[in-house]
């Protein structure tokens, strides 16, 4: 199982918003595929899927809030 | 334009008056440029009068309905970068970095503090003292806003980006609440009480990315 965490996104963001979806459980997703994308006031950053596999489970709603290292989907 | 101290090389291009939405297709070209080759692309143009709505935007940042906005002929756009409502059009110039963070620094705050200090350093060039508010990004002038930012970021290669009131017809701000606050817009014509050359303002505007992001120009 892969996990795919907020990555650090420098020293002063603490939090980020997810934005939207870009996937749903049990869809297949090539490394490099846009998972999700997250904001933080001025930026929009999409997170890209870290390994080749099908979307195990989301974790975290679009709307919610998250810190950097939080997991939000596994890969299996 | 060039120093010899420079570190990045870049591609410029001034792509004139131009619609939001190709604007857009050429910066997606551009940022998959990046991807496959590096380096770094920037692209200054003006826009037809658009709203463009980001990530944060929200209807009640509107004053006007949206119908009534596109009965004017003023296009209404939800699009993929960060921060709330804003306008363009002729008179404002915008620039679009397509920069690869992965060497210029992963860190997207330091990038936005960046792109403030391009403008506050392109103001100098006309005399206008303008600053970073804590909170508040942008270059302001007092408490007008001059230059607003918002930007997107995948793999860590940059798009959209700053828009810097210039000659801008500032009426257009009046129908929304810029940045989604209760703030003054300002342009550098109204600050200097005449309008603004906007080929000399591109060549130091670029002087300005230049001298900050540490870039030679192809």
């Amino acid at each position: 199982m892969t996990e795919v965490k907020v990555p650090d996104l420098g020293e002063e963001i603490k939090k980020v918003t997810i934005a939207s979806w870009l996937c749903k459980s049990g869809d297949h997703v090539k490394s490099g595929d846009d998972l999700v994308e997250l904001v933080t006031d001025k930026a929009s950053f999409a997170i890209d899927a870290p390994a080749s596999g099908v979307i195990h489970k989301i974790l975290l709603k679009e709307g919610s809030e998250a810190s950097i290292g939080d997991v939000l989907a596994l890969i299996q | 334009m060039n120093n010899i101290y420079a570190k990045h090389l870049c591609q410029y291009k001034d792509l004139g008056l131009i619609s939001y939405e190709e604007a857009y297709r050429i910066q997606q070209e551009a940022w998959n440029d990046v991807i496959k080759t590096r380096g770094h692309k920037l692209f200054f143009c003006e826009h037809d009068p658009v709203f463009t709505l980001g990530k944060l935007a929200k209807d009640e940042h509107f004053l006007l309905s949206q119908e009534s906005i596109q009965k004017k002929g003023i296009k209404v756009l939800r699009i993929d970068r960060g921060g709330e409502v804003t306008f363009h059009g002729p008179g404002q110039i915008v620039a679009y970095p397509i920069f690869d963070l992965n060497v210029l620094g992963k860190d997207l705050k330091a990038y936005i503090r960046k792109l403030e200090q391009v403008a506050i350093d392109f103001l100098q060039h006309f005399d206008i003292v303008a600053s970073s508010v804590e909170g508040k990004t942008g270059a302001w002038v007092g408490n007008r806003k001059i230059a607003s930012i918002g930007i997107g970021v995948k793999k860590w290669v940059s798009y959209h980006g700053i828009g810097i009131n210039v000659n801008t017809d500032l009426n257009f701000f009046k129908m929304v609440r810029p940045c989604g606050l209760d703030v003054e817009m300002i342009s550098l014509q109204a600050l200097l009480g005449a309008s603004v050359d906007l080929k000399d303002a591109k060549t130091k505007l670029l002087k300005s990315f230049a001298r900050h992001f540490e870039l030679k120009f192809a």
